[in-house]
């Protein structure tokens, strides 16, 4: 295993709930990040943001690691999640809150309502 | 090199025959595809976007690829 693939599966592992984004968690540089970051901020969700612009090696190498193309990618508990079209999707049917709860991750319910209520 | 609809709907046809697919976007940077395939049946959707971008056959891979995003959306018919 190559060091960014370790590196990446440390991070995974020793912490419940992470998201490689290109920018951070307030300072987001990609639509698409911003947004699945945006819905974690919201719902409350505490989470390990990774930025792959800082780390090239990173970068190149969670997509070997997921085997999937794009990044945000989306991890709980070690599991690859997806990526913004399928966050969006699962905020919108209430399977991100399923998730959250099977993993035992706090996340604030209300907000998750009134996502879904605002998209409705 | 961006990518025209039908170009992107030539490759994702090649992997699923017989798949209902609709691409839309006109940039050919940011595009969407919509793919309803009896292939996916079963499968979660990490698996199912998986094997659309394999078809896609790296056109997606970053910097490298020719469409910086695909927005995806897979499932299997009613």
């Amino acid at each position: 295993m190559s060091d960014a693939q370790a590196q990446i599966k440390e991070t995974v592992t020793g912490n419940d709930v992470v998201l490689f984004m290109k920018g951070t968690s307030t300072m987001p540089q990609c639509g698409f990040s911003s947004r699945v970051a945006g819905v974690l901020n919201y719902m409350g969700v505490p989470f390990k943001d990774v930025n792959v612009l800082e780390d090239e090696g990173v970068r190149h190498g969670i997509k070997e690691f997921s085997d999937w193309p794009t990044i945000p990618q989306l991890y709980v508990k070690g599991e690859f999640v997806g990526g913004c079209d399928i966050i969006t999707e699962m905020t919108l049917s209430g399977e991100l809150d399923t998730l959250f709860e099977e993993n035992g991750i706090t996340y604030d319910a209300d907000a998750a309502a009134k996502i879904r209520d605002a998209n409705a | 090199m961006p990518m025209q609809a039908n170009e992107i709907e030539t490759l994702i046809r090649e992997a699923f025959p017989d798949a209902q697919i609709a691409v839309s976007g006109d940039d050919g940077v940011h595009m969407a595809a919509q793919v309803v395939a009896e292939a996916f049946r079963g499968l979660n959707r990490v698996k199912q976007h998986q094997m659309v971008y394999a078809a896609l056959k790296g056109k997606m891979d970053g910097s490298s690829g020719d469409l910086h995003a695909l927005a995806l959306t897979t499932r299997a018919p009613d």
